[in-house]
């Protein structure tokens, strides 16, 4: 056996998503108590279920910290620029429909300076999974305050609070034609994995929010303190409604503990494929 | 290959290249060389006067099996065409002045990714909405530098609808060859202009394709950045197992984040050398009557045309005028201008443009001679007396 042969061959003891995790890049750069890391398990444990080669998963990911996701994954990978994620995905989608292709990025790179292509993404019906991670801030430049950032919740670039109306993602996704739409927390570490399953199985436009806890840049200004106090928020607060009827209604508000945040898979229709 | 394969493939080849003579849009004949050379993905948004080559497109390329997408912007558009090649397409866009602007971003990822992709930039006077159905050829250093940092491309200036064809065949296996996004620099004038174009057999058609890995996926890692002799690195596609990555942080051969100044140095040099040490190979440009000219009318595009008329009138009555017509404007033919300047016979240079002065810029900066200017902003373009005049004085 040749040295090169050795070094790809998988131990006996290798765990499950292993291979698809770029080994020679850890350590990662997320830091502490950051929901990112589970996203990436999630994901990587989706592709390993999804029954497709794992040559034909691409992951195209934007800027900022979810933006490295992509980076960490060992398949066909793409870092591209802030906001982007998505016409880059759709150029690889598009010409070769055999690929899945999944776009994991955040909250800012997808909803802010990438929201004009969310929408047209989304009416499009492009074969695409997004995985919009949400932690309600820029946490890579240091805790601004974007569309998602709750009513109120402090940033670095709202010191006296968020004084905007923030996006609701799901009912966005839904009304600009998604065919599946969901919102789970990095604690519904299986329903996540579902969901993204779920979306590798569609041939359509495919949007999954998740709230993953930020604990250096948005938890500290909101007292949240570190990620495992966001997670019981999560855990104290969601409530769980598959196919809810009024996604006008889901609005997330960190701060009043007596507000719900709904999660589940709320839409998974057929419309007619992109360019089929 | 079984014989009807290899006949649809022949076919799709024959119907891709419209063989023959015809009378033909600039803008039209810049599609069709794109066709020609392969091209199979376009994503691109409507904008004067460059829209005929999407329109033109869109009526050819799904009949030939090739995808047109119509983007939301100039930003999806540029990002759609990167990620179309990094998936193996031929991929191409076309926009004007201020779609040029919004693709600058992604020009840069291109250029860090090492992706290569076709850009036609139909240049109308600018700057801003400026006049969007006029004239102009004021992105000629947008092209070279539109993007933040240091990095190479390469730019076409046809001057006729058949270098429309010509040079945006060229352009595409130049972007293969190099890895780095080119520019068909046409302007309203050549892109609205109809004219005779010939268009080759499909077997003429000269096609280069990019380099590709040298091991099959597994053997052993694919480094996406592990340049040969002529700097440029082989890549693999999305979808064919060599699990590549590609970023536009600073990366080391692997594609991986290398975030530190030495390898940023190494990286940057060599985006800018692999075009400066294959500038030879690269740079086009047509010449005449600069042997013993003491005056050399140097343009490129549209003004050329006006150009060419003035010179060959200055030598009829008599005058040593020469005439340089630019076809690449970036590389910039500098060690052809520096050889003219150590013939020493060159008493000044003449230099036309529809811009304030971007080309002559480049050329003071080889020379002490006189540059003369004959400058217009936009809208029109020099008539040949104008220059003739120059020339006389």
């Amino acid at each position: 056996m040749s040295v090169t042969e050795q070094v790809i061959q998988p131990a006996a003891d290798i765990h499950p998503i292993d291979n698809l995790l770029r080994a020679d890049r850890l350590p990662h750069i997320l830091c502490p108590g950051c929901g990112i890391g589970t996203v990436i398990h999630g994901y990587a444990h989706a592709i390993a279920a999804s029954g497709f080669d794992e040559n034909d998963h691409v992951c195209v990911s934007g800027i900022g910290c979810s933006g490295r996701a992509a980076g960490y994954m060992n398949v066909d990978s793409y870092h591209a620029t802030h906001g982007r994620a998505l016409p880059f995905a759709l150029g690889i989608a598009v010409h070769n429909p055999k690929l899945k292709v999944t776009v994991i990025s955040g909250d800012g790179d997808l909803t802010a300076i990438g929201g004009n292509h969310l929408i047209h993404a989304a009416r499009r019906n492009v074969n695409l999974n997004v995985i919009c991670i949400n932690n309600f801030n820029y946490g890579m430049t240091g805790g601004q305050v974007g569309p998602t950032t709750p009513l109120g919740a402090r940033g670095s670039t709202a010191p006296d609070g968020a004084v905007e109306e923030p996006f609701n993602l799901p009912y966005l996704a839904k009304a600009t034609g998604a065919e599946f739409v969901a919102r789970w927390t990095i604690l519904h570490v299986r329903e996540f994995q579902d969901a993204v399953l779920r979306s590798m199985q569609k041939t359509g436009f495919c949007f999954i929010e998740v709230l993953a806890p930020c604990p250096t840049s948005f938890g500290r200004a909101n007292k949240i303190g570190d990620g495992l106090h966001e997670v019981e928020i999560y855990r104290e607060r969601c409530r769980i409604e598959n196919g809810a009827p009024n996604l006008q209604d889901l609005d997330i508000d960190l701060i009043d503990e007596n507000k719900s945040i709904t999660v589940g898979n709320f839409v998974d229709i057929e419309r007619r494929p992109f360019m089929q | 290959m079984p014989d009807s394969a290899a006949a649809k493939v022949r076919t799709n080849q024959e119907q891709r290249v419209l063989t023959g003579t015809h009378f033909m849009l600039g803008d039209h004949a810049c599609a069709e060389g794109a066709l020609a050379a392969g091209m199979d993905f376009f994503g691109g948004y409507p904008i004067t006067p460059s829209t005929e080559i999407a329109e033109h497109i869109a009526r050819r390329l799904p009949a030939l099996g090739g995808r047109f997408v119509q983007m939301e912007d100039e930003l999806g558009s540029m990002a759609a065409i990167i990620g179309a090649s990094a998936a193996g397409a031929r991929s191409f866009t076309a926009t004007s002045g201020p779609g040029f602007s919004l693709m600058m971003e992604n020009i840069g990822l291109a250029a860090m990714l090492e992706v290569p992709c076709v850009v036609a930039d139909v240049m109308r006077a600018s700057p801003s909405t400026g006049l969007p159905t006029m004239v102009g050829q004021s992105d000629i250093l947008q092209a070279r530098w539109g993007s933040h940092g240091d990095y190479g491309i390469i730019a076409y200036t046809p001057a006729s609808p058949q270098e429309c064809f010509d040079l945006t065949v060229r352009a595409f296996n130049a972007a293969d060859k190099y890895r780095v996004p080119v520019f068909i620099m046409m302007d309203e004038v050549v892109g609205h202009m109809t004219e005779r174009v010939i268009i080759p057999t499909a077997d003429e058609v000269p096609i280069i394709r990019r380099k590709g890995p040298r091991h099959p996926p597994g053997e052993k890692p694919f480094l996406s950045y592990e340049p040969d002799e002529d700097l440029i690195p082989p890549i693999a596609h999305a979808g064919d197992g060599y699990k590549v990555h590609m970023t536009g942080l600073t990366h080391d051969e692997r594609g991986y984040p290398a975030l530190t100044a030495e390898v940023h140095d190494k990286l940057i040099n060599r985006l800018v050398d692999k075009i400066r040490i294959n500038a030879a190979d690269i740079e086009m440009y047509e010449e005449f009557g600069t042997e013993d000219a003491d005056t050399i009318v140097i343009s490129f595009g549209c003004t050329a045309r006006s150009a060419r008329q003035a010179v060959n009138q200055a030598r009829a009555e008599g005058m040593k005028c020469g005439f340089l017509r630019l076809m690449t404007v970036w590389p910039f033919p500098e060690t052809r201008i520096r050889e003219l300047i150590k013939g020493g016979k060159v008493k000044r240079f003449i230099v036309p443009e529809i811009n304030l002065g971007q080309l002559r810029r480049e050329i003071e900066r080889l020379t002490q001679l006189p540059v003369l200017r004959l400058n217009h902003a936009g809208g029109t373009m020099p008539v040949p007396n104008a220059i003739l005049e120059l020339i006389r004085s």
